[in-house]
């Protein structure tokens, strides 16, 4: 089960000619897959796609109506190596992960597939990480498409270029025998608009079919001498053919007039952004018409050389808007440029920086830039004179604090990272590589546990330099996620066959949740359509690990750091893993949420529990805050003139998970924090009882206050 | 073929586009207010594009979700899909640091920006995570926010809609509505909320409050916590003794008196009137050294820090403050208990052979205390988490009995260590009264360093004897005093001192 639903929103996906669909780009691109006869669709998550698979498989029902397989892969690797469908069989295919990282791992079953070719079109959309939100490093996927020869098509982020987008992909590719990757950006992916829908198309030949009827090549094979001809036939079968698709269908844009001195060269998903900043200076309406020519590349790789020839022809300056480096577009075009013996000015990652996301402001600046020196006199008057002196606003860049991604409140991963917290005070610090995932958000603040790692499934791998062990043993952490992606062979396989002597910890949340809850082989749901309920600790032993050890309950601080400890000191050598499990808080929230409240409406007994600090026990020292940093757990100002600083406080938005509770007692803390549960609809005897004990109680409270004074009032 | 092109006269149209941002906290619920705008703007005939950013980033995290609209036109407006700074119209923060993030990165300029925030706080980790006070300084934020804005809404937006069962996205839809930014009337967004359809009469009642809080312009009053004052009660007898304190306080120097009042109060609740004479005794020998003509601030400052050093910590306190009546009242209102609702306790405690043997008589503590066999002994048969049930009368009559033994706590090993250390911290803070008045004072006051149970309290402990140790260093030196605050503010900075380390070494380097 994942994180957002969109069973209603799937429902559109159904419209037909003459409708028109309002709503997210990740459910306009599944529509124009319907729409264009797609035959097998797949992929794996991971932000900002990771919603894509969710309409996918949400929609898996009106899939099957038309014949449309899904397949939630289990890495970008197999992913894209599903496109191989496509290879034999016109069939078309798509399959959608992040990029660059999923084209990395991808990038094997990729570059095997660009050499075979393919016959049925196979488009690979991709949503480029970059930029605000990127959760990864910044690079780009381009290169990818450079080296495999691939094409690339980046559209301009509306919906109905976008969904155009889909549509020329699949043609191209089929016209040129070469996979197409389809690129939208983070806010691409959720840019909301309208397009006019068109009826679903049922694959010409469905996978069904076609395994009914299986073909063979070997002259697709990836070997030799059948390689060197791939490489032969990508340059001069495929390419030509593809430019000559490009041309003939107009791919590419061009806005504004003709003849011009200047013109601009933008990626497709920049072309917003472009246009707001010459909207700005005065020099495009509301509508994008402008006064300065346009060549709008839609098609990114490969550049057509006829079509810049012909953009350049007559003008004395040219600015290339291309986010993120290197400038692969710019050295291209500038290589056109000099065999041409052309003599006009190229600008880009001059007047506009080489690194960082192209935003509003760096758009203008660098048009400005551009503008200023090659035609100054198309710029408004303040901008070329500014007068208007700029109001002094105060720097609050030493007040305001980062507010960095973090564990949600109740997750089941911080009590992991207090336990290891307190192991690290007992034994000293040890080498830890993080992997991908929620439990990374362990090596930031307050926890800073962990380390860096080379990839999704890596953390392990990342140690097998002190495989070999030493004084202290060194630990990784592995996420659910993680482990099934591809840490099972490349790391903890890894640590068997070496011999490690280290420590790998899995984090077990029951789902993908870094990318949004998405369920894996060990979630314990019941799936209609996916096998769960593998559990992890059996894959380790069937490796062959044979130190385990499971905790079947994270919120077990003590548990957790005696568990660790054992780890790192037994004498058994080996690798030694801990598979600590716990639901996901935010999906279990999800699922139990509704179900306890209804509980309460039909009158049966529920227990709510939540937790607090006595005020007047807290002495505000945040021993515990430093072991948590759950967003429940703040601190709150008393009005007390005795008091200097502010104690802990746990807000309503707690959901007794228990953390506080367990690291107080495995940490000595303090004695302030309690947990309170409330009893909804409890029984006869309970109530009988607990009027009783409260009756007790009382007397012996009046009984005590009669004879001592007492502070009422007082702030608590 | 023109030579330059001609300059172009600015299309108005593109003027009015309304650029929204909205900066939240991940988990604020700003896709549903984001949502709720779309769908009002294309009810009113407008054309609408909305972006936000989903995945891990957004957890917990700072994000922006970011919307425009323009009337609709023969042709499609081209959008842009992210906010630029000087070049949006409202601005929503859902939170009082992300009001400051928004006027930082520029998104907030008094030519055009209506700014809708609210002052609450959600604590980033690293104001929580200081020993001492580490929360950012919302002035700060706020007057920078007047100075940027066109127009300015502040208000608790989060406690308005907790106040209506609602969540912030109603109430800051709310406040959208009544700012005029948008120019749609209020039913059309109260009609968007009712097409949501999920928990629509919460969020229009949280939505009214938005509304009302952005029409009355006027900031919001700082609603005074209406606590009533502290005061003590209890047999008439011993409140006859009270007075006759209450008196002696009353007698003291005018500057004295409130935080006087407020200790005297504090040490006789902790426990009796005889304990409240002898704190007014060590506050009447402070006094004496005193005068008028530093405003009495040795005095003031010893009236704070004595009383919380005499109301130590320790197990009777505790046990005393879980069982009291008050206590049990509150819970249940803060849980939001309902009559027929039960409310069950589970407290957390951890004691060790240290809290154990603390509270034995004086000489018998500390000799157990002086011998390893004995305490491992002793943490053997106690240290181990406790989870006592108060709920229940076995765990309330086990803690009643420990919060009842006052009587007996003068004469308990607790009781001598913290006398002894109260005694000498007062004798260290007043060597260099004669010559240097401040530097007095501010030894007085790293007394707040010492705070917390267990390791927590031991580290305080370490700390403050640093700090404290620092004033022979420091004596005779003009800056002395300064640099004592320095130390101690530093040492407050992070728990294992690393910062009042360093701060210590560059003492060092100077004298």
């Amino acid at each position: 089960m994942a994180e957002r639903s969109f069973k209603a929103e799937v429902e559109h996906l159904r419209k037909g000619d003459g409708d028109v669909f309002t709503g997210e780009g990740i459910l306009a691109i599944t529509k124009a897959l319907l729409e264009n006869g797609v035959g097998y669709v797949g992929g794996y998550q991971g932000a900002p796609i990771s919603h894509l698979m969710d309409v996918l498989a949400d929609a898996e029902e009106l899939m099957a109506e038309l014949g449309v397989r899904f397949e939630a892969n289990a890495s970008e690797a197999a992913a894209a190596a599903m496109l191989a469908a496509s290879v034999h069989y016109p069939i078309r295919g798509a399959v959608t992960f992040k990029g660059p990282v999923g084209v990395n791992v991808a990038s094997d079953a990729l570059a095997n597939l660009s050499s075979s070719g393919v016959n049925g079109g196979a488009l690979v959309i991709v949503g480029e990480d970059y930029g605000e939100g990127s959760s990864i490093m910044q690079e780009r996927s381009h290169a990818f498409a450079m080296k495999s020869q691939f094409w690339m098509l980046d559209p301009r982020p509306n919906l109905p270029s976008i969904t155009k987008a889909v549509k020329d992909s699949f043609e191209l590719s089929e016209a040129s025998n070469t996979p197409v990757m389809l690129m939208v950006r983070i806010r691409s992916c959720h840019v909301t608009g309208s397009f006019a829908t068109k009826d679903n198309v049922a694959p010409p030949l469905t996978v069904k079919q076609a395994i009914a009827n299986p073909q063979s090549d070997f002259n697709r094979v990836v070997l030799p001498p059948m390689s060197y001809m791939h490489e032969q036939d990508k340059i001069k079968n495929r390419w030509p053919a593809a430019e000559r698709f490009i041309v003939e269908n107009q791919l590419n844009e061009h806005f504004g007039p003709k003849n011009a001195k200047i013109g601009i060269v933008v990626q497709g998903g920049m072309y917003n952004g472009l246009i707001r900043a010459l909207q700005r200076l005065g020099l495009a309406d509301l509508f994008g018409r402008t006064e300065v020519p346009i060549y709008c590349l839609n098609v990114t790789y490969p550049l057509i050389r006829d079509e810049f020839d012909a953009f350049c022809e007559g003008k004395d300056h040219i600015l290339v808007v291309e986010e993120g480096q290197p400038e692969h577009i710019e050295q291209h075009l500038g290589s056109f440029l000099y065999k041409a013996g052309r003599r006009l000015k190229l600008y880009g990652k001059d007047v506009l920086p080489m690194a960082g996301e192209y935003t509003g402001q760096v758009l203008l600046d660098g048009v400005t830039g551009f503008l200023k020196a090659a035609a100054p006199d198309m710029l408004p008057g303040k901008v070329r004179a500014p007068n208007a002196e700029e109001p002094k606003i105060p720097d609050l860049s030493k007040t305001v604090p980062i507010r960095p991604p973090g564990f949600c409140t109740g997750c089941p991963e911080r009590p992991i990272f207090a336990g290891m917290k307190l192991v690290e005070q007992e034994l000293g610090k040890h080498q830890i590589t993080g992997d991908i995932g929620c439990h990374l958000f362990g090596s930031l603040p307050p926890f800073e546990i962990g380390g860096a790692t080379m990839g999704y499934g890596l953390g392990p791998a990342s140690n097998a330099a002190f495989d070999g062990g030493g004084e202290r043993r060194a630990i990784s952490m592995l996420g659910d996620g993680g482990f099934w992606h591809n840490g099972l062979s490349s790391s903890i396989g890894n640590m068997v066959f070496n011999k490690s002597d280290n420590v790998a910890v899995i984090v077990d949340n029951y789902y993908s949740a870094a990318t949004g809850g998405q369920d894996v082989l060990s979630s314990r749901a019941h799936n209609d359509t996916k096998a769960t309920n593998n559990p992890i600790s059996a894959a380790l032993k069937g490796v062959g690990v044979e130190w385990i050890r499971q905790i079947d309950h994270t919120y077990d601080v003590g548990k957790v750091r005696d568990t660790l400890r054992e780890a790192l000191t037994t004498d058994f050598k080996g690798p030694k893993v801990i598979v600590a499990s716990s639901e996901c808080m935010l999906n279990k929230q999800r699922r139990e949420k509704p179900i306890r409240n209804k509980a309460i409406k039909d009158g049966r007994r529920v227990d709510v529990p939540r937790f607090g600090v006595d005020s007047d026990v807290c002495t505000g020292d945040h021993a515990c805050i430093r072991l948590s940093g759950c967003p429940s757990l703040s601190l709150k100002r008393l009005d007390d003139p005795l008091r200097d600083d502010p104690i802990a406080h746990i807000d309503q938005t707690c959901v007794g998970c228990g953390n506080c509770g367990e690291v107080a007692d495995a940490a000595v803390l303090c004695p302030s924090f309690y947990r309170a549960d409330v009893v909804h609809n409890p029984g006869r005897f309970e109530t009988w009882r607990a009027g009783l004990r409260n009756r007790v109680i009382s007397w012996l409270q009046t009984r005590r206050d009669a004879k001592r004074l007492r502070l009422t009032g007082a702030p608590t | 073929m023109n030579l330059v092109l001609p300059q172009k006269t600015p299309d108005a149209r593109v003027g009015e586009i309304i650029k929204l941002a909205v900066m939240a906290v991940g988990g604020q619920g700003g896709g549903v207010l984001t949502g709720w705008i779309e769908a009002l703007a294309r009810s009113q005939g407008y054309v609408c594009q909305a972006t936000s950013v989903a995945g891990v980033a957004q957890r917990t995290g700072a994000t922006i979700y970011y919307v425009e609209m323009a009337k609709k036109g023969e042709l499609e407006p081209v959008f842009a899909l992210a906010p630029a700074g000087g070049d949006v119209d409202v601005l929503i923060a859902a939170e009082m640091m992300e009001v400051g993030r928004a006027v930082m990165r520029g998104f907030v300029t008094p030519d055009r920006t209506t700014l809708i925030g609210s002052t609450h706080r959600a604590l980033a980790v690293s104001e929580k995570m200081a020993p001492g006070d580490g929360i950012a300084d919302a002035d700060e934020v706020r007057a920078a926010a007047e100075m940027a804005s066109q127009k300015l809404i502040l208000a608790d937006m989060d406690g308005l809609a907790v106040a209506q069962g609602s969540v912030i996205s109603s109430s800051l839809f709310g406040a959208l509505a009544g700012s005029g930014a948008l120019p749609f009337p209020r039913d059309a967004f109260e009609d968007a909320i009712r097409a949501s359809g999920k928990g629509v009469d919460a969020s229009l009642r949280a939505f009214a409050a938005g509304y009302d809080a952005a029409q009355s312009s006027a900031e919001e009053p700082v609603a005074p916590e209406t606590l009533p004052a502290p005061e003590l009660t209890g047999p008439d007898r011993e409140l006859a003794r009270w007075k006759t304190l209450q008196g002696r306080a009353d007698s003291l120097p005018e500057p004295v008196r409130e935080l006087a009042g407020n200790g005297l109060m504090k040490v006789v609740d902790f426990q009796d009137c005889g304990y409240g004479e002898a704190y007014l005794d060590q506050l009447d020998r402070i006094v004496a050294r005193d005068s008028a003509e530093h405003d009495w601030l040795l005095s003031v400052t010893a009236a704070k820090y004595i009383a919380n050093a005499m109301a130590y910590d320790d197990i009777i306190r505790v046990a005393d403050l879980k069982t009291r009546a008050p206590r049990m009242a509150r819970i249940h209102a803060e849980m939001g208990a309902k009559n027929g609702q039960l409310v069950e306790l589970t407290e957390f405690f951890h004691p060790r052979a240290e809290e154990i043997v603390s509270l034995l008589p004086a000489g018998m503590g500390a000799r157990w205390e002086a011998n390893p066999k004995r305490m491992a002994l002793m943490d053997r048969l106690f240290n181990k988490g406790r989870r006592l049930r108060t709920h229940s009368l076995r765990s309330f009559l086990m803690l009643h009995f420990l919060g009842g033994l006052k009587g007996y706590r003068l004469k308990t090993r607790r009781h001598q260590v913290e006398n002894a250390h109260l005694q000498q911290w007062l004798e260290d803070s007043l060597k260099p009264l004669d010559d240097d008045y401040a530097l007095s004072v501010e030894l007085l006051r790293n007394r707040r360093l010492i705070k917390g149970y267990s390791d927590t309290h031991a580290r305080g402990l370490t700390k403050f004897a640093t700090v404290m140790n620092a004033a022979d260093l420091l004596h005779g030196r003009k800056d002395a005093a300064e640099w004592m605050g320095r130390l101690r503010e530093a040492a407050l900075q992070d728990p294992d001192g690393k910062v009042l380390e360093g701060a210590i070494q560059t003492v060092r380097s100077f004298v």
